[in-house]
């Protein structure tokens, strides 16, 4: 035995051994149709079902999609070519398109939201891809004053004089850059307040009165289908993410105010369905806000849309912010950087990018929700399908219509979708 | 007992009279638990100095007071010139001439190995970029990795991650540098990576305050030992009298527990 032993143990390889290919079982679509399909015969019925299952689904649906109508007027005239035949009548897309995207905006005017959206997009590409000239980021800076100008029309002065209270605010900013961060923060807010409410009004009447400058104005009521679900979805999206951010820091906040505040806003807001605030923003606002007042029904309800989605990002972005481990802020402190720095250079980049797939969940529910406004009297996508159907040419037809709407903002919400993905990609550096 | 007893040039390393970091009757409490009690010190520039002690003797928790990572609640700490007390000014000063190098390196792993470093030098000195990238491979190159400059963190061994973390602190020019247990978190083969780049810095005279318990890094590096337990300084030497000499029993026992095996 001892002898065995003394064979065995000692050992010295003398020759390494090359690499080799694993056996050709274990390789390609052969592996990963018996690893994932036939594996087991639990697998390989629950395969063989879920073929079935499409087969007859196809089976059934084909025919409707291949007998597709497309020139009709009405739905009576779509039955009489269908001849008994089951099949859509996507007619009552292509008759309705321009209103399920427009609203009833003057169809004259139509290039004024499509150069809107098409400038959105040249905003909107320095934020989202590093490969855009940064320079880009300037007009991204004007934009929202360009596109409210381009949709709601006017005089150029009202969206000037409002860019002009940031402007006020900065300056309010830099003057009270003696009195510490809480006053001349709080100085700045007021400044750019009093601007808005107080002065604007009789600024831009003299202004335009002086020098009248405009194009012509569109009110909100003739706005509807998806452009006010893309104006309200993108104008919440936008908003929500910084006022979450400090939302957020708030929340996290050493002073007892700031942090009672943003606590008691985030559960208030979260508790309470998005609809109830909808009905406040077009009921209940006008008697808290000083008789005589016109204050646009669109921007009300992006405010409380923003408002609903800034509590939940806030609550997104604090799980990110307690996944940082402890070092980092300490990493960052024993540089000497200060708060917003650290929050700037450090903190936030990190907790934004472990955030990424809540911000973006957040965003598709947001724009989805968008969809309430219908409630509310606004005639968004679902809204405009409705009236469609309440006319005696298609009066029945539903699928059609609700398959279209659905349709499109699968679109935009796969593309926010994929584009998450990508960006996580993008940004992954820890190399787990 | 296995690391460095490399021979170290001590010419270079001496003690001027002027007083890097003051430390008197500082006191700290976690609620009711008494951490620090009645802490008095007195560091010269260009000194070396080990502190070292059981787990939960306070020693990590008085470095960290040093730049104001822990707030202490009585006594007074001057770090060159300056007092530490709840004026932000006062600490981010002091955190921008004080280094600190952690037990987990805490580099900030979505910027490069070069962002780490030019990070500080450009927001809080202000350093134009290019010049903060030149010193940032200059120290780089002094801890011998300038070729993972391009590199992530999380690419990089733990030794390479800490001797970036000592060259992140060393970018902002720092008078005074802090290191909190620097190899506890490293492989045994990384530690002399690392113990070696510290020595090359004492060498060049910097001011060090060190936890650890590298006590070869002591015997050749430090010109003095402190011991703490409880919370308190037990007993402090030049590192051949702590060593061959100790006065107290509990620094007794703890270097026996300590050099035993």
């Amino acid at each position: 035995m001892s002898d065995t032993h003394a064979q065995t143990v000692p050992f010295v390889r003398d020759t390494m051994l090359p690499e080799a290919e694993p056996p050709a079982s274990e390789m390609g679509a052969v592996k990963w149709i018996r690893e994932n399909l036939f594996n087991g015969w639990v697998s390989a019925v629950l395969t063989v079902l879920s073929i079935a299952v499409v087969a007859f689904l196809v089976y059934e649906l084909f025919p409707w999609f291949a007998n597709s109508v497309w020139n009709a007027n009405s739905l009576t005239e779509c039955r009489q070519i269908l001849d008994g035949a089951t099949g859509a009548c996507w007619a009552v897309i292509r008759v309705n398109w321009l209103q399920l995207i427009f609203g009833f905006y003057p169809p004259d005017l139509y290039w004024r939201p499509i150069l809107a959206f098409v400038l959105l997009i040249v905003a909107v590409a320095p934020v989202l891809f590093p490969a855009a000239p940064k320079n880009l980021l300037y007009f991204s800076a004007v934009y929202p004053f360009l596109a409210v100008w381009l949709l709601w029309g006017g005089t150029i002065w009202g969206v000037l004089v409002a860019a002009m209270g940031f402007g006020v605010g900065y300056l309010a900013l830099r003057l009270l850059g003696s009195f510490g961060t809480l006053i001349q923060t709080g100085g700045a807010v007021i400044a750019a307040l009093v601007w808005w409410i107080l002065l604007a009004a009789p600024i831009i009447d003299v202004l335009s009165a002086a020098l009248p400058i405009g194009i012509e104005a569109v009110p909100s009521r003739e706005f509807g289908g998806f452009m006010i679900s893309i104006i309200i979805g993108v104008a919440g999206i936008a908003l929500s993410l910084p006022l979450g951010i400090l939302l957020a820091l708030g929340r996290q906040s050493n002073m007892p105010l700031i942090k009672g505040v943003s606590v008691v806003f985030i559960e208030f807001i979260r508790g309470v369905p998005l609809i109830t605030l909808l009905f406040t923003a077009s009921l209940l606002l006008n008697y808290f806000l000083p008789p005589g007042t016109n204050f646009d029904l669109i921007l009300r309800v992006i405010i409380m849309v923003t408002l609903f989605a800034t509590a939940y990002m806030a609550e997104v972005i604090r799980g990110g912010l307690a996944a940082l481990p402890r070092g980092q802020y300490e990493g960052a402190d024993a540089l000497g950087l200060d708060y917003w720095k650290a929050q700037r250079l450090i903190i936030m980049p990190q907790a934004l990018k472990i955030s990424i797939p809540g911000i973006v969940n957040t965003f598709i529910g947001l724009f989805k929700d968008t969809t309430l406004v219908v409630f509310i009297g606004l005639l968004d996508p679902i809204g405009r399908a409705s009236a469609i159907r309440a006319t005696s040419d298609w009066q029945g037809i539903y699928w059609e219509l609700f398959i279209f709407i659905g349709a499109v903002f699968w679109v935009f919400c796969f593309g926010m979708s994929r584009y998450s993905m990508y960006l996580e990609r993008r940004l992954q550096t820890d190399h787990r | 007992m296995e690391t460095t007893n490399t021979a170290v040039n001590r010419s270079q390393m001496t003690v001027s009279d002027e007083v890097a970091i003051q430390i008197t009757n500082m006191n700290k409490w976690y609620g009711a638990f008494h951490v620090l009690r009645d802490i008095d010190m007195t560091v010269h520039r260009g000194e070396r100095i080990v502190i070292c002690g059981p787990s939960g003797s306070g020693k990590s928790t008085l470095i960290r007071c040093i730049n104001r990572l822990e707030e202490h609640q009585k006594g007074q700490i001057i770090v060159d010139g300056t007092e530490l007390s709840s004026d932000l000014k006062n600490i981010d000063k002091v955190r921008s001439e004080v280094g600190m190098v952690f037990q987990h390196f805490n580099l900030f792993p979505h910027l490069t190995i070069l962002e780490n470093c030019t990070l500080a030098p450009i927001w809080v000195r202000k350093v134009p970029k290019r010049e903060a990238e030149e010193t940032a491979m200059h120290f780089l190159e002094k801890v011998k990795i300038p070729e993972q400059a391009h590199k992530y963190p999380g690419q990089l061994s733990g030794g390479q991650q800490q001797r970036v973390a000592i060259a992140r602190s060393l970018c902002m020019k720092p008078r005074i540098m802090l290191f909190d247990e620097p190899t506890s978190a490293l492989d045994p083969e990384m530690i002399k990576e690392v113990l070696d780049t510290m020595i090359q810095l004492a060498e060049e005279g910097m001011t060090m305050l060190c936890v650890t318990h590298e006590m070869g890094f002591a015997q050749a590096v430090a010109n003095r030992v402190i011991f703490m337990d409880q919370g308190q300084i037990v007993e402090q030497n030049e590192p051949y009298e702590f060593f061959n000499n100790p006065q107290s029993d509990r620094t007794k026992l703890f270097l026996s527990q300590i050099l035993g095996h």
